[in-house]
């Protein structure tokens, strides 16, 4: 038994302690966000943050996570009520087939809070880890620049 | 019925927006989508073998519609597209519409999901069939209301008319009312009264993708639901000898390892727990290994001495001259598909039936190869399309597919999720093929081109199911099903010799398609087929052609050309990026140019590139992409411009970095170490993307326009930049360097 | 630092006070030049000067991150301060446009600029004074036919009295005895070219061998290992610390490509030596790799091939599962023990050489290396892929693996796997990897 906390909530998974948290969140927590790529820590696909950094969670088993803060793809927001990251994808139409999405987006989270306000030197290098194949390279640029755009107008407004 | 037709388009003159399709020029049995291209009754699209409007539209009593497809989304965002054509013509809100997409139990027989087609096949088919379900529902009011049809309107899903006549669509239907065949002609929506076709329509299937919705065959959990693995042989035809699976079925979780012959699988009660029963499998496994592969480094000249059925697929003039300005051998590796995530089916068999989830392109393909190859009723096995990632042809979908099914038949009852893992989609998914073009041309005293040929040396672009020995699992059973004969699409789509035959208007050309039928590595339809490396090396000659005739490569490309539509794209093209003033570039860059007509039938697209080169370590960068693009009649802009970008992008990937690595016995190039693709620090720095609509024209498909005319804009740009013509793809750094520093030498002399 | 900090400037302060009375310590200007043509070089001269400029390294130092190359700028921390490379583009005001191959030769062998100033010996000229004139006149033409940039690099930031240059004169008085590059006769051509480079030109001991604490390295001990921006530059030779000897070949597969199966991945500061070396004459490397195998082994370390056996279920690249499952750690095993079946066991006990698998850590340099510094950099930074090249790949580990895990990981490495004693401190060489590790919180400090 190992207990961790997703998305703010504590969870207590019954996997063995090597299992890698990708298959604690999909088979387990039933959470899609995170997806199986390469279970190399190769593409990206499966980043979530862990304590506000990105890791690959097809690589990081879940002893390691003991009472540390995951947060997944499911943490930012619903189709309902998007977090800005998630508008920002769907005002770009940044999608082909989407998979490589969630991984981007919760690596351009950790940039957007370490960075509020990166250039697109800082969009690419924080990316460079994630593999995208159907070449949605320049909307997903784009989706990042428009959500710190818009937390920036956000946090103007809310002053 | 016909009769209002007929009336209402004389009315309208609307003779132009009657989208009565036929494409055909040579009538031939098999297409890359698997539709026949002999019109059997003369409907438009799809129509054409599946007439009932029913099959495509339903009406409940609510008013709502439900569309059937027997295309899948593949991440190009036709799902979205089908319903603006369907809310169209059938006068509806897009919210009140429904998709229903391939599913062999409840849609329409289309094919493969491929080639660009979708839109043309199945867009058209919704059009008009969405038109006339749209003219019953009008008839059926005025029947009710005793007026003429003339004066009814259909909108938001009501029939209004004269004294308060005001019908909803769920009002007018009933049971049979939509049970008819579709009539040859349909009242079309002019262009100019379009309300949701030709907009940029949000695409219905990202936010769902976005938030982590269930939004693939990969997130889908059955009750029930177990995980099988494979485990595949170390080479191609592998036999395996020996497994000692006692250890593995022991294993805490292990539900079954199945084995038939060399096919070797376990399935367990969690994803893990297979996983690494697999590995553990693999460990014990012994193998008998006879493949033989071709030498990677020398791989053209392999090919070119493979047996060949040739066929000259274009011959006017005299294009045989004593010798040629430009004599000159291209060549691309083999290239992996590469999907971000690796192929996945989950499958259910009980007492004598069969269903499989998966992301195959062809559904009922699919379903009948499995028929076949477990000896099942065609009726009695069901194949659902549900999305993967995006697989930009044949990658280990249907392989998939049949994995889960080979499991789920060993334990009836329970659901079977299987998921390759990424060394299998690197290793095993048909690789669009290794090819070599060879291209001869000279100019004459005019500065025009004299005299062309083109000859091109590629295997089958064709593998699909149909018969199951396109099948993994079915090569490695017991009992196996022999890999069947290889398919040499035929002319005008062509395969390996898809966009072969210049568009350019050459008085004197020959072009020779040398069809492989041996398959050195599996292979199978990936985006454009052989059009990337035709398009790559006629453009790439364009080039010089034009550099030895002194001429600009964009005027040299427009006095060969005929087709107005091509001017227009290439001249679009130029004017937005500045051509004819570009600047001369710093050290270090320099454009390119390239344009093709995908298969000379699709969309027409050219790309003009800015590039820089590091001339420390020769890694190019695309600094600005400039396309135009004339799809026809465009129905979502900002889903073309998505397609263009990514094809860009894409394709700078395949051309600047890709190639499937092999030894004489193996495949190695497995995983992302070692198959590299394009990551952010490459990705170009801007892209422009001009879509030139045209309104009530027959749609062109997108999806593989700009693949050739990227890497040939790449292979000018890098022309343009070092002085060297590179014509092996990949034109990666280490050849641009070895380029450079080689054309450096030259200049010095 | 801070007692090696204040005794090196006590040294020093005397040394200087010395040697300022010296002449030795001046040195005149040498008149400016035109800046000649690019075409005044013969192309063979250009060309050669390009090879030996990747031997030497010139644009790993002298480009800044997203500068021109060659254009200076690069700011290099060293124990006294920060220097910022100059710019060696052939601008007049900012670059060496004004220095004729004299004053060009001067400051590589001498460490003086045209103006007679002396150079910090950030700047090898302690190896670079071996190169022959030949090789100066060929390095010359092809920096003066680069394109000129317009770029001041920054002023040093260096505390008294090391910010006084004249002091340099004291430094070279004590530490800089240039001697001409002298063949061995006996040794044949390609040995004696590879000490040349190796030596010379490529200044391997500016990393790997030690330096005093006055920073000049210290010659009894050459390539006895040293330190470079936090990495351990390990000691090669007779002082390597490898499981596996290193062959000439492996060596010159390592330079070459960035990465060799048994011993594995160029990483830090290496890393750029070896992308400079991948694009350097093959003959000159294969030189450097046969001169490096002549210094020998440690005694006692026997030629031991643990290759994994060909038909190792790791060996099959097509099959599935080449990583290796994870056994389940017995009950009582050592946290350490299951960090790394858990996190790492999958790829390297996988038997699957690079850039496949990961390299089998029995056999690691790194965890038999004196000081745990690379590794801990190899877990928190992984091997990132290298853009379009084939080459390996590993993920970091610095989010998910907290100090306790990574303090037992090392634990487990470092006694039961290289059955080495335990490294001491090791909570403060965590410390100190994660603060050098962490990324920067700047917008555009990523480049």
């Amino acid at each position: 038994m190992t207990t961790l906390t997703v998305n703010g909530i504590g969870r207590t998974v019954s996997s063995t302690p090597d299992t890698p948290l990708l298959y604690v969140l999909r088979d387990e927590l039933e959470l899609n966000g995170a997806k199986f790529g390469c279970g190399l820590g190769q593409c990206g696909a499966c980043a979530v943050l862990v304590d506000g950094e990105p890791v690959f969670s097809c690589i990081t088993p879940v002893m390691l996570l003991e009472g540390r803060d995951i947060r997944t793809l499911e943490g930012l927001g619903t189709a309902e009520a998007p977090g800005p990251l998630q508008a920002a994808f769907i005002e770009e139409q940044t999608a082909q087939c989407g998979y490589c999405i969630a991984g981007m987006i919760m690596r351009a989270q950790a940039l957007l809070e370490r960075i509020p306000h990166p250039g697109d030197d800082d969009i690419l290098t924080a990316l460079e880890p994630q593999l995208c194949r159907c070449g949605t390279h320049m909307r997903i640029v784009r989706a990042v620049r428009r959500a710190a755009q818009n937390m920036a107008r956000a946090s103007e407004a809310g002053r | 019925m016909s009769h209002a037709i007929s009336r209402r388009d004389v009315l309208r003159g609307t003779g132009a927006l009657v989208l009565a399709f036929s494409l055909s020029r040579h009538a031939f049995a098999l297409t890359e989508t698997g539709a026949s291209e002999t019109a059997l009754r003369g409907l438009p699209g799809s129509l054409d073998s599946t007439p009932l409007l029913d099959a495509w539209i339903g009406i409940d009593a609510g008013g709502n519609a439900t569309i059937f497809t027997g295309k899948a989304e593949l991440g190009q965002g036709i799902k979205t597209a089908l319903l603006q054509v369907a809310a169209e013509e059938l006068k509806l809100p897009l919210p009140r519409l429904t998709l229903v997409t391939a599913d062999t139990g409840r849609t329409p027989n289309e094919g493969y999901t491929a080639a660009s087609h979708s839109v043309q096949e199945s867009g058209t088919a919704i059009r008009n069939a969405a038109a006339q379900v749209r003219e019953i529902l009008i008839g059926e009011a005025a029947r009710r209301a005793g007026v003429g049809i003339d004066r009814l309107t259909a909108r938001a899903g009501v029939v209004t008319g004269p004294d308060g006549v005001r019908y909803g669509y769920g009002q007018l239907v009933s049971d049979q009312l939509l049970h008819v065949d579709a009539q040859p002609t349909s009242i079309l929506t002019d262009p100019r009264d379009f309300t949701v076709m030709d907009r940029p329509v949000p695409r219905v299937d990202i936010p769902a993708k976005v938030t982590g919705g269930a939004a693939y065959v990969q997130d889908m959990r059955l009750p029930g639901m177990v995980h099988g693995r494979i485990v595949r042989p170390p080479s191609y035809g592998a036999l395996l000898l020996s497994v000692d699976a006692g250890p593995v079925e022991a294993m805490p979780g292990v539900i079954k390892v199945v084995r038939d012959g060399s096919f070797l699988g376990v399935i367990a009660d969690k994803e893990w727990t297979a996983i690494q029963a697999m590995r553990r499998l693999a460990a014990r496994a012994q193998w008998e290994e006879t493949a033989q592969l071709p030498d990677e480094a020398r791989l053209p000249e392999a090919l070119m001495a493979l047996p060949s059925r040739d066929q000259t697929i274009l011959d006017v003039g005299q294009p045989d001259v004593p010798s040629y300005a430009i004599n000159a051998l291209f060549s691309r590796p083999y290239l992996a598909h590469g999907s971000i995530g690796p192929s996945c089916a989950i499958a259910h068999a009980d007492d004598d039936a069969l269903t499989v989830w998966t992301h195959t392109q062809g559904v009922y393909p699919l379903r009948n190869a499995l028929a076949t190859l477990f000896g099942m009723p065609q009726e009695k096995v069901r194949c659902i399309h549900v999305e993967g990632a995006g697989c930009y042809g044949q990658n280990g979908a249907d392989d998939a597919g049949a994995d889960a099914a080979m499991l789920a038949r060993a334990l009836p009852g329970r659901p079977v999720r299987v998921q390759w893992m990424r060394e299998q989609e690197h290793a095993w998914e048909p690789f669009g093929p290794g090819m070599a073009a060879h291209i001869r041309a000279t100019l004459g005293p005019d500065g025009s081109i004299a005299a062309w040929q083109h000859e091109v040396w590629s295997q089958s672009h064709m593998m699909r199911p149909g018969p199951p020995g396109t099948l993994l699992a079915a090569r490695d059973i017991a009992h196996p099903f022999p890999p069947p004969p290889p398919v040499d699409l035929p002319m005008p789509e062509g395969g390996g010799d898809r966009n072969a035959i210049p568009l350019y208007v050459l008085p004197n050309a020959r072009a020779v398609n040398h069809f492989l039928p041996e398959m050195p590595l599996r292979g199978s339809s990936m985006r454009s087929l052989g059009g990337y490396l035709n398009v790559f090396a006629i453009e790439s000659t364009m080039d010089d052609l034009a550099r030895l005739a002194g001429q600009d490569p964009v005027n040299f490309r427009l006095r060969h050309l005929k087709d107005e539509r091509a001017i227009a794209v290439i001249t679009t093209t130029a004017e937005r990026f500045g051509w004819k003033e570009r600047p001369r570039p710093p050290a270090g860059s320099g454009y390119g140019f390239g344009f093709a007509r995908y298969k000379n039938l699709e969309a027409y697209c050219a790309v003009a590139l800015e590039i820089a080169i590091d001339q420390d370590t020769g890694r190019t960068v695309i600094l600005r992409a400039v396309a135009a693009v004339d799809t026809g009649q465009v129905v979502n802009p900002d889903g073309v411009r998505n397609q263009i970008e990514g094809g860009i992008v894409q394709a700078a990937s395949w051309t600047l970095f890709e190639g499937v690595r092999f030894d004489r016995r193996r495949v190695t190039s497995v995983d992302w170490a070692a198959y590299p693709i394009l990551r952010f620090a490459h990705v170009p720095r801007a892209v422009e993307v001009h879509v030139i609509d045209r309104p009530g024209l027959p749609f062109l498909g997108s999806g593989e326009a700009a693949q050739g005319p990227t890497g040939a804009a790449l292979a000018n740009a890098i022309r343009d930049v070092t002085g060297a013509r590179l014509r092996a793809l990949p034109l990666d750094a280490a050849k641009v360097q070895a380029a450079m520093l080689a054309a450096s030498f030259k200049a010095a002399r | 630092m801070a007692i090696r900090r204040v005794v090196f400037i006590l040294v020093l302060l005397s040394v200087a006070a010395l040697a300022a009375a010296l002449v030795y310590a001046w040195h005149g200007a040498i008149a400016p030049i035109n800046p000649p043509a690019a075409s005044s070089f013969d192309r063979a001269s250009i060309e050669r000067g390009a090879t030996l400029a990747l031997i030497g390294d010139c644009r790993t130092c002298h480009t800044a991150p997203g500068g021109k190359t060659l254009a200076g700028g690069l700011a290099m921390p060293t124990p006294f301060g920060t220097i910022y490379s100059t710019n060696i583009t052939p601008d007049p005001q900012t670059g060496i446009g004004l220095w004729s191959l004299e004053a060009f030769s001067r400051a590589m062998r001498e460490g003086l600029d045209r103006e007679g100033r002396h150079l910090y010996p950030a700047f090898p000229y302690d190896h670079f004074s071996l190169t022959t004139d030949e090789d100066l006149k060929a390095l010359y033409a092809f920096l003066m036919s680069r394109d000129p940039v317009v770029a001041e690099a920054p002023p040093n930031e260096l505390p008294f009295p090391i910010n006084i240059r004249l002091v340099l004169a004291g430094w070279k008085l004590l530490f800089f005895h240039p001697e001409p590059y002298a063949p061995a006769p006996a040794r044949d051509a390609a040995w004696n070219r590879g000490r040349y480079l190796v030596e010379g030109l490529a200044h391997c001991g500016a990393c790997h061998t030690p330096r005093n604490l006055m920073g000049a390295e210290i010659r009894s001990e050459e390539f006895a290992g040293g330190e470079a921006e936090g990495w351990t530059a390990f000691p090669l030779g007779r002082h390597s610390a490898a499981r596996i000897p290193w062959t000439e070949a492996a060596l010159n597969q390592y330079l070459r490509q960035g990465w060799q199966a048994d011993h594995g991945v160029a990483l830090g500061p290496m890393q750029p030596v070896v992308e400079n070396l991948a694009d350097a004459p093959a003959d000159d490397v294969a030189a450097m790799a046969h001169y490096l195998a002549s210094l020998g082994a440690p005694d006692g370390i026997s030629p031991q091939a643990t290759a994994a056996p060909p038909d190792a279920s790791g060996q099959r690249p097509q099959s599935a599962g080449w990583q290796a499952a994870v056994s389940a750690p017995a009950a009582g095993e050592s946290e350490g023990r299951l960090v790394f079946a858990a996190a790492c066991a999958s790829c390297h006990d996988s038997h699957r050489s690079l850039p496949l698998g990961g390299v089998d850590l029995a056999l690691s340099t790194t965890l038999a290396a004196e000081a745990p510094r690379n590794l801990l950099n190899i877990i928190l930074l992984g091997v990132p892929a290298s853009d379009g090249h084939v080459a390996p790949i590993m993920p970091n580990f610095a989010a998910s693996m907290n100090d306790a895990a990574m303090t037992a990981l090392l634990g487990y490495l470092r006694q039961d796997v290289a059955s080495k004693p335990a490294w001491p401190e090791l909570p403060d060489a965590i410390a100190a990897a994660r603060r050098a590790a962490a990324p920067s919180t700047k917008a555009g400090a990523a480049r």
